[in-house]
This record gives C-alpha cells, sequence and structure tokens, in this order.
C-alpha cells in the first residue's frame, strides 16, 4: 500500500484551467477596451501585488509591517535616478527599483528586526519615515517637492512605438497599455512565484515557524532565516511594484511616493478584508477595495472612515476575512498549499469502483 | 551658550513627547498590547478639550479637567467592547484593529474639525518665560515638564503603593493566577487603559496649548512615543522620560544644525540606541 501526498484539488485544477482563459483574455483586453478600463486594471493590479507580498509578510511569515511605503517609494526613487541621471530606459529600470528596494530592506531588517512583535510594526514605520525624510534631501531628484521623467524618456520608451502601431493609438494611451501589461506580468509572476515559495520546503517551514516557533525549532527549522527570506523576497516584490506604479504616473514626490496611507493601510485593508494568510484572500479584498473606492470615493474622508471600521469588524468577528467565510461553507480552496496524505489502496478503490 | 539654550530647550521638550509616551507605556506594561491608534487619540484629546473651551468658554486646564473623566470612560468602553476581545497569542488582531481605529479616529476628527489647524489658547502663559540660571526658559515648557515627572510619579504611585497597582501587575504576570485571586483582567484591563486616557487628556493639553495641531499628525505623535519607550527600556516608566528626553535633545539640535533635520534627527538617536543598547537604556530586569 502506497501513498502519496497531493496538494491539487479538484476546485484548485477547475480555477487553473480559468485563470489560463482569464489571463488569455488580460492580455488581449487593450485590443478592444476603453482607456479607462486600463487604468483601472492597473490600479487593481498593482494593489494586488502590494497585497500579495504584505500579505506574505504577515499572513505567512508573522512579519506585520507598516513601513512597506520605504520599499514603494525607494524602488520609484531609484527608478527615478537611473533615467534622470543615468539617461538609461524605464522599462528595464524597473527592475533596478525592484533591486534598490532588496539592498535597502538589508539594513532595515537589521534594525526592525531587533524589535519584536508589535514593536517591529512601528519599528518598520520608523525606518520607512527616515527613508522618506533622507530622501527628501536629495536635491538632484527634486527634494521636498519631487520631480518628473523627463518628457524624452517616456515618450521613446521600449515598447511604446510598437504598441502605437499595433493598436493605433496615442503615445499616452500606448504608454497605459504597456504599463498594464507589465502590471499583468508583474501579478502574475508575483501570485506564481508566492504560490511556487509556499509549496517548496520553505514555505512550509515558514509556516512551521509562524503557527509554533518552539517546535518549528525541535525539528530543525531556522525561524531566523525563514523571516530574512521573506522580507527581502517581499521588499524585492514591492521595490518592483513601486517602480511600476510611477513609472504610469511619471511624477514623484516624497509625500506620495512613501504615503502611508496609499502603499501600506491600503494594501493592510485589502489584505484583511479579502482574507489574511491566503493568496485568494487579497484577489478578492483588493476588487472589493476598488469597488468601494469607485462607489464611495466622492465621500473623501466618510469612505476611509468606513474603511478603517469594516476593518475592525472583519478582525473581530470574521478574523480570515472574506475568503475565510467562504472556505468555511464550501471547503474550496483555489491555491491549496495543504499536504494531504492520499492512500493509493483508496485511490485504486476509487477508480475501480 | 546658543547649546546650552539648546539642550534646556530639547530638555524641555523631552517632558511632552515622555506624556505622549507614558500612556503607551503604562497599556503595553500591563497586556502587551501595542495601541497603533495611541497617536491618534492624543489629537482626539486635544480636539475634545477644544471643543470645551470654545463651547463653555473655559480656560483649558480646567477643561482637560472636565475632559478627562470622560476619556477615563471611553478608553474603560474601549477596551471592554473592543480590545478585550483582541487580546490573545496572536499578535495580529490587536495591531490590524487598532490601525483601522486610527484611520477610522483620523478621517472622523477631519469630517468633524476640518483639516484647519487649531490650537488651544492659554493667554499670557504662553509667551511668560524666566530666568534659570544662565538661560531663560518658558513657563509653558517648564509646565509640560514638570507636568511629566508628575504623571510618571503618580503613575508609579499607583503602581507600588495601591491594590489597583497590584491588580495591575499580578494580570501582567500571570493573568491565570491572577484571576484565581479574585482579579477580573478584563476589567483591569478596562481600568488601565482608562488611565491611560487620563494620561492622554494631560499629553493632549500640552500638544494643543503648545502648538498648532490638526487631524492628520497623530501617527507622528505615535511614532515619537515608541521611540521614547523603546530608548526608555520597555516596561520602565522613568525610562520613557529618558527616552522622551533624549528624542527632544536630538530634535532640537538636529533643527539647531539645519532646520530641515529635526524629525530626522529624533529617529536618527533612535535607530543609534537601537543598534547598541536594543534593549533600552534601563531595560526592567527581567521581560
Amino acid at each position: 500500500m502506497g501513498v502519496r501526498v497531493e496538494t491539487r484539488t479538484r476546485a484548485s485544477q477547475i480555477a487553473g484551467i480559468c485563470a489560463l482563459v482569464l489571463l488569455g483574455v488580460a492580455i488581449a483586453l487593450p485590443a478592444f477596451a476603453g482607456r479607462g478600463l486600463i487604468q483601472d486594471l492597473f490600479f487593481i493590479l498593482t494593489m494586488l501585488v502590494l497585497a500579495q507580498w504584505w500579505n506574505l509578510l504577515a499572513g505567512y511569515g508573522g512579519l506585520v509591517s507598516v513601513g512597506q511605503q520605504a520599499f514603494v517609494g525607494f524602488g520609484a526613487y531609484a527608478m527615478f535616478g537611473a533615467v534622470i541621471l543615468y539617461g538609461l530606459d524605464p522599462v528595464p529600470s524597473i527592475l533596478i527599483a525592484g533591486v534598490a528596494a532588496l539592498l535597502l530592506a538589508i539594513p532595515t531588517a537589521f534594525f526592525a528586526f531587533r524589535l519584536q512583535g508589535a514593536y517591529f510594526a512601528i519599528g518598520t514605520w520608523v525606518i520607512a519615515e527616515v527613508v522618506r525624510l533622507s530622501v527628501a534631501q536629495w536635491k538632484t531628484l527634486g527634494g521636498g517637492t519631487g520631480t518628473s521623467l523627463p518628457r524624452s524618456a517616456t515618450r521613446d520608451m521600449w515598447f511604446v512605438d510598437g504598441i502605437k502601431a499595433l493598436f493605433d493609438v496615442k503615445t499616452s494611451a500606448a504608454r497605459d497599455i504597456l504599463a498594464y501589461w507589465l502590471a499583468l506580468a508583474l501579478a502574475v509572476l508575483t501570485i506564481g512565484a508566492i504560490y511556487w515559495l509556499l509549496r517548496a520546503r520553505r514555505g512550509l517551514a515558514l509556516a512551521a515557524a509562524r503557527d509554533n516557533a518552539e517546535a518549528a525549532r525541535s525539528v530543525g527549522v531556522d525561524a531566523g532565516r525563514a523571516r530574512w527570506f521573506v522580507y527581502l523576497w517581499a521588499a524585492f516584490g514591492t521595490g518592483l511594484a513601486g517602480g511600476l506604479i510611477y513609472l504610469q504616473k511619471a511624477r514623484i514626490s516624497p509625500d506620495a511616493g512613501f504615503s502611508v496611507l496609499d502603499w501600506t493601510a491600503y494594501v493592510i485593508f485589502i489584505v484583511v478584508i479579502g482574507g489574511i494568510g491566503t493568496l485568494e484572500g487579497p484577489i478578492i479584498g483588493v476588487l472589493i477595495f476598488f469597488l468601494l473606492q469607485s462607489l464611495l470615493a466622492d465621500y473623501g474622508s466618510w469612505y476611509l472612515m468606513a474603511l478603517g471600521v469594516t476593518a475592525i469588524v472583519v478582525m473581530l468577528f470574521a478574523p480570515r476575512g472574506i475568503w475565510g467565510l467562504i472556505t468555511d461553507r464550501t471547503g474550496i480552496e483555489l491555491f491549496p498549499v495543504r499536504r494531504r496524505l492520499i492512500l493509493n489502496t483508496t485511490k485504486q478503490e476509487a477508480s475501480d469502483g | 551658550m546658543i547649546w546650552l539654550d539648546t539642550l534646556v530647550q530639547g530638555v524641555l521638550l523631552g517632558g511632552l513627547y515622555a506624556l505622549f509616551a507614558a500612556g503607551l507605556s503604562l497599556v503595553f506594561g500591563i497586556m502587551r498590547l501595542v495601541n497603533l491608534a495611541h497617536g491618534d487619540l492624543i489629537v482626539f484629546g486635544a480636539f475634545f478639550i477644544l471643543l470645551l473651551v470654545s463651547l463653555l468658554g473655559l480656560n483649558p486646564f480646567l477643561a482637560a479637567l472636565i475632559a478627562a473623566p470622560l476619556m477615563f470612560g471611553l478608553g474603560w468602553v474601549l477596551q471592554r467592547v473592543i480590545l478585550n476581545r483582541t487580546l490573545g497569542d496572536d499578535i495580529l488582531p490587536p495591531l490590524l484593529v487598532t490601525f483601522g481605529l486610527s484611520i477610522a479616529l483620523q478621517n472622523a476628527l477631519l469630517e468633524g474639525f476640518s483639516a484647519d489647524s487649531q490650537r488651544l489658547s492659554a493667554g499670557a502663559l504662553e509667551t511668560a518665560s524666566v530666568a534659570l540660571g544662565p538661560v531663560t526658559v518658558g513657563v509653558m515648557p517648564l509646565l509640560t515638564f514638570a507636568s511629566a515627572i508628575a504623571v510618571i510619579m503618580a503613575l508609579n504611585f499607583i503602581f507600588y503603593r495601591t491594590a489597583l497597582g497590584r491588580a495591575f501587575r499580578a494580570t501582567s504576570d500571570d493573568p491565570v493566577t491572577a484571576q484565581l485571586m479574585g482579579i477580573k483582567p478584563a476589567s483591569i484591563f478596562g481600568v488601565a487603559t482608562g488611565l491611560a486616557m487620563v494620561v492622554v487628556t494631560i499629553a493632549a493639553l500640552y500638544l494643543g496649548m503648545r502648538a498648532n495641531f490638526d487631524p492628520s499628525i497623530g501617527p507622528a505623535r505615535l511614532i515619537y512615543a515608541f521611540e521614547a519607550v523603546i530608548i526608555g527600556g520597555l516596561g520602565s516608566i522613568w525610562g520613557t522620560l529618558l527616552g522622551g528626553v533624549i528624542i527632544g535633545v536630538a530634535q532640537t539640535v538636529g533643527a539647531a544644525l539645519n532646520p530641515e533635520w529635526q524629525i530626522l534627527a529624533g529617529h536618527v538617536a533612535f535607530l543609534v540606541v537601537l543598534l547598541i543598547r536594543p534593549r533600552g537604556l534601563l531595560p526592567r530586569a527581567v521581560d
């Protein structure tokens, strides 16, 4: 009687096929969608990327960071620096944004990991403030008032001419399509990378360390190394997203790039409302967030108040978020990471019968 | 001479930061809860005092005296209704709930009082000064510092000399055993947060009289308070005063070198302490 370990479920197979179809549609979308829709989807996709990385940190790594805006802003500034100071093309400079954020994460982690739990949260926030105030001193990139990408750089960006010819659109629309495709690629890569990570040995170690640090250590899991690993990966992914977001905006200032509300608070709400500690949660969360924002954004502070109260209510009464409620009712997992032991004999009986 | 003056101003500014931090330190010490809405609650307190001042035409000190018991009640309700539900081994719920509270509170204040800068007027006291040896200091900063010391002494007295303090310490050490002795942790936590809100009211009074405030400044106050707590050492209430003073001195010295460096210098001082003494300058013997 042999045994196998599986993570796949029927729901995950169906979801996989649906996701491929959806991806095909999403790639072809600029051919028939208007510019407004493309911009909305860009926003949704980039927020999804930020949410997935924060979810990896907090939901799987137990590292509640309130300072992810440091990596968005620093990555974006690194991208601007590469374009403005060294004349690089903005598209490959997005990679520089990711690497810069990764490098920033090393000293940040060194300081922040000295703080435990809740103090880690505020510690990351302090470091983000230090980075914001330091970048504001960088006069060549506009100091406190910020700067824009030069017109020549955004006009002659890679792929823009090709997209213009392909869809017969103006430069600005072609830039939006390019940004959308890049965001789509980044979102797919992010979800793929996190899913792969969680199913690999390291993901198992991470979940073990989160659930019970002592027990995990007794079977040889180095929790400290696992934390460094997710923190650096999350910084890299967040930095890439930061570079991409500001490639599309083409204008940055320290207050916008390092905004705790835009790049961390919203992200936390997305993950909490959708369901923390699941890959599906941020996807649901970002759709709800976008819906709420389109419906209520005109009400300004009322909208933010409602968002804050919703997060409190969800955390108190449904701590696993909306996706948690759905899984409890239906048992569906679209991205199963749980390992299930399957006895081969029962499998044979099932196929015989 | 200028440097001595800067130093004294910094020390006195530290009194204000110690007031910000004392409430945070109290709540953390008893229930290991870090309230991310602490700064916004201070700003809320300042608006509450402002409301009493403008509605009843009171002096700010008198208004704070009226506000304090109401703030105590608010803290008690907040703890009993919301925060007690989040306590446990998992650190996520308290953090995310208080973060949600912070955003909700900021925007409620924005809706109620607009984004305009406000100030509590303390009349002649605002500009009065006294000569202390070679330096002249404002009466208001001096009063702030004296209040910080008074608050810390009062908290120490409550902690180590009263039955309530014994219950605080017992619950902090071991809630289960404390329950066997007839202490209800849920109710003790309510009183602790209520007390923290009284300290918040005092902090709010001086915040409002010394500088302009608006609904958006809460998170920065939280960060200063947090830095003071960590520099001082977790659980040490006198350490919190020392931490506040270090942040205050770093900020005034930074501002004297270059006005743009004021806030940055405070943060850098915090990081330096974190680097060389990760447990703070006056850590409690066991934690």
